[in-house]
């Protein structure tokens, strides 16, 4: 019998609560101690190098003499993989998601969905590996002038990897659009593919928009499969077929080496990181501001 | 039936006929497109296995890494991973349900929860290499614990802990209410009501969430890297201070390499990994399978 001292019981579960709260509490000071740090090393950084010449310098050598601490490389570098892997993702995605949502029978959904759970699982060091050992390959036999590091090729398998996450978004966003639109169409007479394009689609735009966002986050965000396939030239170019170097696969390469901490070099991690994260943060609130909207408008 | 009407109405047959077709090759292309997902899988699948099956074997498992790659192994890699996650596993799991038992059972409706709620979600979107940069920052330098297991696995529970609390606090949501208030309606406190109904009827899908969380943490790389687990490691960590490697930073280091007998190593290791992972999903299905039976 458990005792009927209601003081005591009252204590314990006073004390569950605060501590199951500190639990709850340990993601807002994960959040506080990322900010905190990423500024303060930021900061330090900009007293050596100025903020302008940081964000508008054409020219990243920060590990070579004579040195140049411009991130626009590195930017457009992380911009090829993620138009890249959107130019890969997004039909491929939306197309599935379709014929998810209205085509497929109960049984293919229950072969695809497992194998887009596969897909969203494999570990992004293995897609490296496909990268420069499978897709870079053909890419040389396609185009002879495509480099051993490239853009292109890390950038399909990022699509690959983010494909899942969009055909699952994008799923979600059509199967909420009202049957009864569907069948307002098909009274009309349309066919299966008019009441999908103008109809079903258009009503679930929102969703497919906040599932391209997150991708897009996603890629950003993407570190292995870009510094093993992609390279670690920062180049300002729009050539996918040339080796390029993503603000991640920056970040990996300095920390592969031994960096002191408290020199120039340690400050320009937090410096890359915090134009990272403060893009992909924007990026999610965007997408998961989109989705709320929409949820909205038919529950 | 005259002349023109005719002729009108074998014109419209055409373009029905030719709405249909085109509506009947739409839905043939969107199917396959999304058997491209399956080739792909098949394709990734094949170029590892094809690469790799030689390698995997009792001495490749037995051995540790090595400058010859007929001698090198993954032991000190696959050891170190699973010291990462038992680790990772003992700090993020009772975090993470505990924090997910607050937001669900306890919380308040009010400014302070919704701010948790919208942080974990946004916490599960910040890409892991920045949670690489807090390890360094944090546990790595600040705390000084090195290159150590302890600091790969705090780095990694953080990482880790949105996704578990997403999952619970799912599991948790979707008990009946009628099942609270029953016990409620007997006398039994909170957390008497939550140990003895709540969790036992949440649990299939609570684990099947931590099974998922743990197998990203036996996946993810890049956090590794950030706080220094890339170094040449011939032994096996013996305290949760020790220095470690893990299988995906082991797979990095030989796919980095330019040497194609490396590559074959690296696929070896892949075909591990796959494998490892492959089983927990396994598992993480048929408990959600059990779960959902009943």
């Amino acid at each position: 019998m458990a005792s009927l001292n209601g003081k005591k019981i009252r204590w314990n579960e006073w004390v569950l609560e605060k501590l199951f709260f500190l639990c709850a509490f340990v993601s807002v000071i994960t959040t506080a101690a990322v900010i905190y740090i990423l500024i303060e090393e930021t900061l330090a950084f900009f007293e050596t190098v100025p903020v302008l010449d940081f964000l508008t310098g054409t020219r990243w050598t920060p590990l070579l003499e004579p040195k140049h601490y411009g991130i626009l490389p590195l930017v457009a570098g992380t911009m090829l993989i993620v138009i890249g892997a959107a130019v890969v993702a997004l039909p491929i995605g939306v197309a599935s998601a379709i014929y998810l949502s209205e085509y497929a029978s109960h049984r293919t959904r229950s072969v695809v969905k497992p194998v887009l759970e596969i897909l969203a699982g494999i570990p992004t060091v293995v897609y490296g590996y496909f990268a420069l050992t499978f897709i870079t390959p053909i890419l040389r036999v396609l185009l002879p002038e495509t480099q051993v590091f490239n853009a292109a090729s890390a950038a399909i398998v990022v699509g690959v990897m983010v494909l899942p996450m969009v055909a699952s978004l994008c799923d979600d966003a059509l199967r909420a659009v009202p049957e009864a639109l569907r069948h307002g169409g098909y009274s009309l007479g349309a066919t299966s593919y008019e009441v999908t394009t103008r109809i079903v689609v258009p009503a679930g735009l929102s969703g497919i928009f906040a599932a391209f966002v997150l991708a897009v986050s996603r890629a950003i965000g993407e570190t292995m499969a870009v510094t093993l396939a992609a390279g670690a030239t920062p180049n300002l170019t729009a050539n996918p077929l040339e080796s390029i170097q993503t603000m991640t696969a920056y970040i990996v390469q300095v920390s592969l080496g031994d960096t002191p901490s408290g020199s120039l070099s340690y400050q320009t991690l937090f410096a890359v990181a915090s134009v990272l994260f403060v893009s992909t943060l924007l990026l999610n609130i965007l997408g998961t501001w989109v989705m709320r909207r929409f949820r909205e408008v038919y529950e | 039936m005259s002349d023109s009407s005719t002729q009108g109405s074998e014109r419209l047959n055409a373009l029905l006929r030719k709405r249909q077709f085109r509506s009947r090759l739409f839905e043939w292309v969107c199917a396959g497109v999304t058997g491209l997902a399956v080739v792909i899988l098949a394709l990734l699948l094949q170029d590892v296995f094809v690469d790799g099956y030689r390698w995997v074997d009792a001495q490749f498992l037995n051995s540790f890494p090595s400058r010859f790659p007929e001698k090198a192994g993954i032991k000190s890699a696959l050891v170190g991973t699973l010291w990462l996650v038992s680790f990772t596993a003992l700090i993020a799991i009772p975090t993470g349900v505990l924090a997910a038992i607050y937001l669900e059972e306890y919380a308040p409706k009010n400014r302070l929860t919704h701010f948790i709620e919208i942080n974990i979600a946004n916490l599960a979107g910040v890409p892991s290499i920045v949670f690489g940069i807090l390890g360094l920052a944090i546990f790595v330098r600040f705390f000084g614990l090195g290159r150590s297991v302890i600091a790969g696995a705090l780095t990694m529970s953080l990482l880790i802990l949105p996704v578990i609390i997403i999952a619970a606090k799912e599991a948790i949501r979707s008990v009946p209410n009628s099942l609270r208030l029953a016990a409620f309606a007997l006398g039994a406190t909170r957390w008497q009501v939550i140990r003895a109904h709540v969790l036992p009827s949440a649990l299939p899908g609570i684990l099947t969430g931590i099974i998922l969380a743990l197998s990203r943490a036996i996946g993810e790389t890049a956090p590794l890297i950030m706080i220094g687990a890339l170094t040449f490691v011939a032994f096996l960590p013996e305290s949760p201070m020790d220095e470690f490697t893990a299988l995906p930073i082991q797979i990095f280091n030989w796919t980095a390499r330019p040497q194609e007998t490396f590559h074959e190593l690296a696929a070896g290791g892949i075909i591990v990994l796959l494998t490892v992972l492959l089983l927990m999903n396994a598992i993480a299905v048929y408990i959600r399978y059990r779960g959902s039976k009943k």
